[in-house]
């Protein structure tokens, strides 16, 4: 059989998935996630500046359990991106590449965006 | 560009079973990769029992006995069985290795073995290394100097600046860690991979070598270079315990500071 007809070997398929890569993946995820959450802000912004009825409608939407779970995971994608682009920059200034450090940091980055999350919706429950 | 599925022809299709034999105790499964080229099907995933009681500790050490004494026809790179060559690199229990310096014991459940991943697959678990291969003889990684060297005497080296070459130069070109970045499967025509930058940063680092500025160059560029985005597979997976990921970020710092 010619060369161009090999089969390409398995990757995804059989990859342990680890904390590297998920967190990788992630970072990329919470990205896109931010971008879209950003479009639902600019239809809230301009619900309010049409008028109080566009307005009714907006936050009737986000003020609704499925509203509510979009806006958690809204703050909880912003809270993930901002630790681990936090801990890309330490990696861009060339600190924390040994594997040990790489996993402690990774899996301080998962525990602080859960933790500041829950904090920004306890402090918005409060007020 | 990402392709996350594979290849109709690359699908892995169920294969045949070889028992243990009779009085077998303790039994484990290999379900290794087998892909034919001469026959023209698709890979299939073959199982193999072995008594580990009759079998050397290493799973390079089961791959040898399958093939002395259980199918001939199974096809495999490897030589010095010690982690020095680099030729038994493969995908085992998911992640890649040198089946020379994994132990069977370490492996829960039934020893999976693939070729490295995300490349064309000669026979078995020999998959086609040329690009890889070409990458590095793109970064020239020899030492390049216009200095003629002394008549008398090796170009010295301070102790402090050989001691930059540690974790470099132990490197066997193995390319687990090239084969384990997500980055290299999608972009691995254009993108090094880690193997390749921790060679090229081998020669930037060497105090002997005087074309670092061209060889940052040839590097300046957004897939050659900066298609790594720190995922850490490469680190994680060497069977060396070396670290691709900090060469490359050495590299990209480098590339900063010149400016």
């Amino acid at each position: 059989m010619s060369a161009h007809n090999r089969p390409l070997s398995p990757h995804l398929q059989v990859y342990k998935p680890q904390l590297t890569s998920i967190l990788s993946i992630s970072h990329r995820a919470t990205g896109i996630a931010l971008a879209v959450g950003t479009l639902l802000l600019v239809w809230w912004l301009l619900a309010a500046a049409a008028g109080p009825e566009a307005f009714a409608t907006a936050q009737g939407f986000l003020g609704s359990w499925f509203g509510l779970l979009i806006l958690f995971g809204f703050s909880y994608a912003l809270m993930y991106h901002l630790c681990n682009g936090i801990r890309h920059l330490f990696w861009d200034a060339g600190y924390g590449f040994e594997l040990e450090t790489a996993y402690n940091s990774g899996w301080m980055t998962v525990g602080a965006s859960v933790v500041l999350t829950i904090i920004a919706w306890i402090i918005a429950a409060a007020s | 560009m990402a392709e996350f599925t594979l290849p109709a022809n690359s699908k892995v299709k169920i294969g045949d079973t070889y028992k243990a034999p009779d009085g077998a105790k303790r039994i484990k499964k290999f379900k290794i990769y087998r892909y034919d080229p001469d026959k023209g099907a698709n890979p299939r995933l073959d199982t193999y029992e072995i008594d580990m009681d009759d079998c050397a500790p290493m799973v390079l050490d089961a791959l040898i006995k399958i093939k002395n004494e259980i199918d001939t026809t199974l096809t495999f790179r490897r030589s010095c069985r010690e982690g020095i060559c680099g030729s038994c690199s493969m995908n085992i229990d998911g992640t890649n290795t040198l089946a020379c310096l994994k132990p069977i014991e370490d492996v829960k459940g039934d020893v999976h073995i693939y070729p490295l991943p995300h490349m064309p697959v000669i026979k078995d678990l020999v998959p086609d290394l040329s690009v890889p291969y070409a990458q590095l003889a793109s970064v020239e990684p020899w030492l390049q100097a216009d200095t003629p060297p002394s008549p008398t005497e090796e170009r010295r080296q301070s102790p402090e600046e050989r001691e930059k070459l540690d974790g470099l130069w132990e490197c066997v070109l193995c390319f687990c860690c090239t084969t384990s970045c997500p980055s290299y499967w999608w972009n691995g025509d254009r993108y090094l991979g880690p193997a390749v930058l921790l060679q090229a940063y081998r020669w930037i680092a060497d105090s002997r070598d005087e074309r670092t500025g061209d060889r940052l160059d040839a590097l300046e560029d957004p897939f050659r270079l900066y298609r790594c985005h720190t995922i850490m597979n490469c680190t994680k997976t060497c069977p060396k315990g070396l670290n691709p990921a900090k060469a490359i970020a050495e590299i990209k710092k480098l590339m900063v500071m010149r400016q």
